[in-house]
């Protein structure tokens, strides 16, 4: 099993290569395969099976889908090595997405690919948009109780570092309006009006659900990550977040 | 003794209905009687009796005082009576908590249905049967249209491949490997079934493999399945409609027609596609002309919930005018209609549909169950040990097989696997119902000799999933520890979330440069905001994202729970009654950060009257002030002076009730809180303010003595000086910039710009023209 996939791997990897070769028919053969591992960047090694292996055990993609992720980064980054803000915002399918500023920002906030990264980075390798792709993936079949917990938290972890824009350790009124507001900034006056008055419901039920009654003097700084954890309880959010990731290449249909 | 009282009731009902029902029961239909529906038949018979009653009339003279005529009343009586029992007996079931916890409901009411047949036959009458039209024109529509109503649609389509696939693949499987096996059976020599040809065989497996929406429904709401497993097996049951219908008319025809060529077949394909998508089209096509008519409502609310009803029952017979599905129709127009309809109509038509929708399917459950209890006494029966015995053998094993095969297959696509318990619940929860029942009762007996005998086995394996998996599959879910549906009420932070996620799946799916799920269905639902919604919807709230509406909607419910709690400073929900905006509020100073205490709920009713009242206050003000500085108030200006004083007495005797302001300690930062008193007295308020037709607040001139009147009156009341704080945030009662202005201002200033801020119009909607224009005109 190991040894198929591993060879039709290899079979993808051909295949890219190959489109390569007709985009950039004066490129040698040589030359090629010390151009793809530039390509690689952040990896600097030959860009054999074992590199995939690796982001694949990493990342718990498939080389397939490794391979087409790949391709998709090197359409984006216009075959650069690192990917920038500006390359995301051409995405044509994103522009009418309202919290589109926020998705760009979460594949450049360091606290998604490392464990205690603070702040936002300018450019990222094809490893660390892999790392934030990696969040989307659906939960695997067998998993214990722990497991499906782990995977929940991680994956409510990315929701909050997107709330929670100072890296503060809550997502506060501020930041929650900012949220909501965002949410409906398509939905013209009417949504900016209401969106206030959204997110200060949402912030007085956290409050109430997470505290309970409070004095009239006390405070409530905002949304910790246990709290977050506690008003998200409703939603499956291990078996919701998640997308279709293909396993064959399908980015020649999108422009 | 409730409950004694209750029997008691009962029991007498259902003893006149064995007295006087069983009277006029149709009788039982054996094979060779075809005639019309007891409908008709009654229909004609009072007329006659009534001529007779006429000739009678000239040959006596004296006027008859009291007369019987129990035929002119007979067949409305008889619906009303078993509608009566059937309701008494729900009601009684669930007086009896020990026991509808253990037993399902449509078991114990199959066995009231035995029981009352077993007496009328005891009295020597014929007990009724459950007729196929009245079932299928009258009893079936509003089970299925209060599902399609309120089907979930999210978990439903994010299932549908699934559900297809069990609805198609997997009734066409039970249907040929139940029909073909138990054709073997009956060629065994030993079973004596030699006469039952291979058609008849298939067509019996294709009634019998559909699972019952009906008996679905009764079972799996009373086990609250989380909402995949409901899905699942229910979305099943609805949409191997289809597949029924074909498989019946197509196996009929056949039966009669007795060869098979390979265009019937591929015949019978395209019939499948026309049969569904055509049921799919008529229903959505008067879903939408439902949503149309809707839109055009809003002046005649009282007759709105009807149109709902009337237009899917239109798309149910349309549907079944060309052998459509019906069940698809109803379903299609349910789903297509409720979005729409739900944004035009008024909140009550809404409350009105759903308990209406309820009523009739609650009730037309219990029907469906006992009279599937009665026929099963009246109705002739050919046992036979063999064919019932397979029957029931093959339709279990072929469910599992189903299920076990095609879930095999499911999984290799769907991104959430069933896992094998889910599969053990399919599989379980494959109840069939009073539908195979009916369509069994349906088959004309020249073609199908046999007819009796697939009535029984049909009965028994009714009886065998409704009784045994029935009732054993709650514990099997607890035993299972299969995960259960959350009653929770969705809340806004949900809603949020799931929004969010919406959008960020969305961007992740055109990141990674694939159009998978998320993105048609963002495109969906675009195309609805942008033009349908238009078309459909009236006014302002075609705009309104789903947000928006969910928030409305929230808000509106905590209006009215806080209306129903009597108003009392006690919220019955789990909402933000214990924590108040200035626990969230960004830390300032202490002095600006306090703000009275309202709840969402409460402050939204105290501005739309303060609003109505205020936007008046603003137009007199003007003409008012212009006219006091040329004129001289004592002349013209006293006596509307007088009388506006008076109503302002009025208006804050009531504000007062309204907004009663607990006494902090008058240098303290602590809140002011506004509370609502007792719900009459809002409700008062609203009526008796409307007529006012202005409060004098003059705010320019601070020397004008109205505005010490005002502030004489404030103080009469007793109320304490509050701090004069503000806040930027959501929902402050904003204190005007021109305060700050005014900071020179004499202190008895203050207490008058308490009332102005009492009478603000606060809120984060009106906010900032608050701030350029404070009541001024």
């Amino acid at each position: 099993m190991q040894f198929a996939c591993a060879c039709s791997a290899r079979q993808m990897l051909y295949e890219c290569n190959r489109n390569h070769r007709k985009i950039e028919q004066q490129t040698r053969r040589l030359g090629y395969w010390w151009r793809i591992t530039v390509v690689m960047g952040s990896f600097q090694s030959l860009p054999d099976d074992h590199q995939y292996q690796t982001l694949s055990k990493n990342t718990g993609f498939s080389l397939e889908q490794i391979a087409i992720l790949h391709n998709r980064f090197k359409q984006l980054s216009q075959n650069e090595e690192t990917l920038r803000r500006d390359d995301l915002k051409t995405i044509q399918d994103l522009e009418s997405n309202p919290i589109r500023s926020q998705i760009i920002e979460a594949f450049f906030d360091s606290r998604n690919f490392q464990n205690d990264g603070v702040g936002s980075v300018e450019e990222i390798g094809f490893e660390e948009f892999l790392t934030v792709m990696s969040y989307f993936r659906a939960p695997p079949q067998h998993i214990t109780e722990e497991q499906r917990e782990k995977i929940r938290r991680s994956k409510l972890r990315f929701l909050f570092n997107m709330h929670d824009t100072d890296n503060d350790g809550t997502i506060t009124l501020e930041e929650y309006r900012h949220v909501v507001e965002e949410l409906l900034s398509r939905s013209g006056a009417l949504g900016r009006e209401t969106a206030k008055g959204i997110a200060d419901a949402a912030m007085l039920e956290v409050a109430s659900i997470s505290v309970g009654p409070m004095a009239p003097d006390d405070f409530y700084e905002g949304i910790t990550f246990e709290h977050f954890l506690k008003i998200l309880n409703g939603v499956e959010i291990e078996t919701n977040m998640h997308i279709r990731f293909l396993n064959m290449d399908a980015t020649v249909l999108c422009k | 003794m409730e409950l004694k009282m209750f029997l008691l009731v009962s029991g007498l009902l259902v003893g006149s209905l064995v007295a006087l029902g069983g009277a006029s029961g149709s009788p039982a239909k054996g094979c060779k009687d075809n005639k019309p529906p007891v409908i008709e038949k009654d229909c004609h018979e009072p007329a006659k009796n009534r001529t007779d009653k006429k000739e009678n009339e000239t040959v006596k003279k004296s006027f008859p005082v009291l007369s019987l005529d129990y035929e002119n009343v007979r067949l409305p009586f008889e619906i009303s009576l078993w509608v009566l029992m059937a309701s008494l007996m729900k009601l009684g079931f669930h007086l009896m908590p020990r026991l509808s916890s253990i037993v399902p409901e449509s078991c114990l009411l199959i066995v009231v249905g035995l029981l009352v047949g077993g007496l009328i036959k005891l009295v020597g009458e014929v007990p009724p049967v459950l007729e196929s039209k009245i079932f299928f024109f009258y009893l079936l529509p509003p089970i299925i249209l209060d599902a399609g109503y309120f089907l979930p649609i999210r978990q439903f389509t994010e299932n549908l491949g699934t559900i297809l696939m069990f609805a198609v693949v997997g009734t066409l499987w039970n249907a040929f490997f139940v029909g073909g096996l138990l054709y073997g059976v009956c060629q065994l020599q030993s079973a004596n079934l030699g006469d039952v040809n291979l058609l008849s065989c298939l067509l019996f497996g294709s009634i019998l493999s559909a699972v019952d929406p009906v008996a679905v429904l009764a079972v799996f709401e009373e086990i609250h399945i989380n909402e995949l497993l409901h899905i699942l097996v229910f979305g099943e049951s609805l949409l191997n409609d289809a597949v029924t219908v074909v498989l019946y008319h197509l196996f009929e025809e056949f039966s009669n027609a007795n060869t098979i060529t390979a265009t019937d077949v591929f015949l019978g394909v395209v019939c499948f596609l026309v049969v569904s998508l055509g049921g799919i089209v008529v229903g959505a096509i008067y879903g939408i002309l439902a949503a149309f008519t809707s839109r055009f409502t809003s002046h005649t609310r009282v007759i709105e919930p009807l149109f709902v009803f009337v237009y899917s029952y239109m798309a149910y017979l349309s549907a079944e005018v060309f052998h459509l599905s019906g069940i698809m129709a109803l379903i299609a127009c349910g789903a297509v209609m409720r979005p729409y309809v739900e944004a035009n109509i008024s909140h009550k038509s809404h409350t009105t549909i759903k308990y209406f929708l309820k009523m009739w399917s609650s009730v037309s459950d219990t029907l469906i169950f006992i009279f599937l209890g009665v026929s099963t006494v009246a109705g002739p029966h050919e046992w036979n040990w063999i064919f019932v015995g397979a029957t029931l053998f093959f339709c279990l094993v072929a469910r599992v097989l189903g299920v076990i095969g095609l879930t095999f297959v499911i999984n290799k696509f769907r991104i959430v696997k069933l896992t094998s318990k889910d599969q053990f619940i399919i599989a379980y929860g494959g109840l069939r119902g009073a539908i195979a029942f009916s369509l069994v009762y349906l088959l004309s007996c020249d073609h199908f000799p046999r007819k009796n005998m697939f009535l029984t086995a049909i009965i028994t394996v009714i009886f065998f999933t409704v009784f045994v998996q029935g009732m054993t599959i709650r514990p099997l879910v607890d035993l299972l520890a299969v995960k259960k549906k959350q009653e929770t009420k969705r809340s806004i932070n949900e809603e949020i979330h799931t929004q969010f996620l919406d959008h960020l799946l969305t961007g992740i799916e055109d990141i990674c440069g694939h159009y998978g799920h998320h993105h048609w269905k963002d495109k969906l639902n675009r195309f609805n905001k942008k033009y349908v919604k238009k078309c459909l919807i009236a006014g302002e709230r075609s705009k309104e994202p789903q947000l928006i509406a969910f928030y409305h909607k929230m808000e509106m419910k905590q209006a009215i729970e806080l209306v129903e709690s009597g108003g009392g400073s006690k919220l019955p929900s789990a909402m933000p009654s214990t924590v108040s905006m200035q626990n969230i509020q960004p830390k300032r100073s202490s002095q600006e950060r306090a703000l009275p205490q309202l709840s969402k709920a409460r402050e939204e009713e105290i501005r739309k009257i303060l609003r109505t009242n205020l936007q008046k206050t603003r137009q007199r003000l003007y003409s008012y002030n212009r006219h006091t500085l040329i004129a001289d108030p004592y002349e013209d200006g006293w006596n509307e002076m007088l009388i506006r004083r008076k109503k302002m007495k009025d208006l804050e005797k009531k504000m007062n009730n309204y907004l009663t302001v607990p006494a902090p300690p008058s240098d303290s930062p602590s809140v002011a809180r506004a509370r609502l008193t007792s719900d009459p007295q809002v409700r008062g308020l609203k009526s008796a303010t409307k007529n006012i037709p202005s409060i004098k607040v003059d705010f320019a001139s601070p020397q004008n003595p109205e505005s010490f009147s005002v502030e004489d009156e404030f103080r009469q009341k007793g109320s304490q000086p509050k701090e004069s704080k503000e806040d930027d945030g959501g929902l402050t009662m904003k204190v005007p910039s021109p305060e700050k202005q005014k900071k020179d201002k004499t202190p008895d200033e203050e207490p008058q710009q308490r009332l102005m801020r009492c009478l603000s119009d606060p809120g984060p909607a009106a906010e900032e023209e608050d701030e350029d224009d404070p009541f001024l005109p």
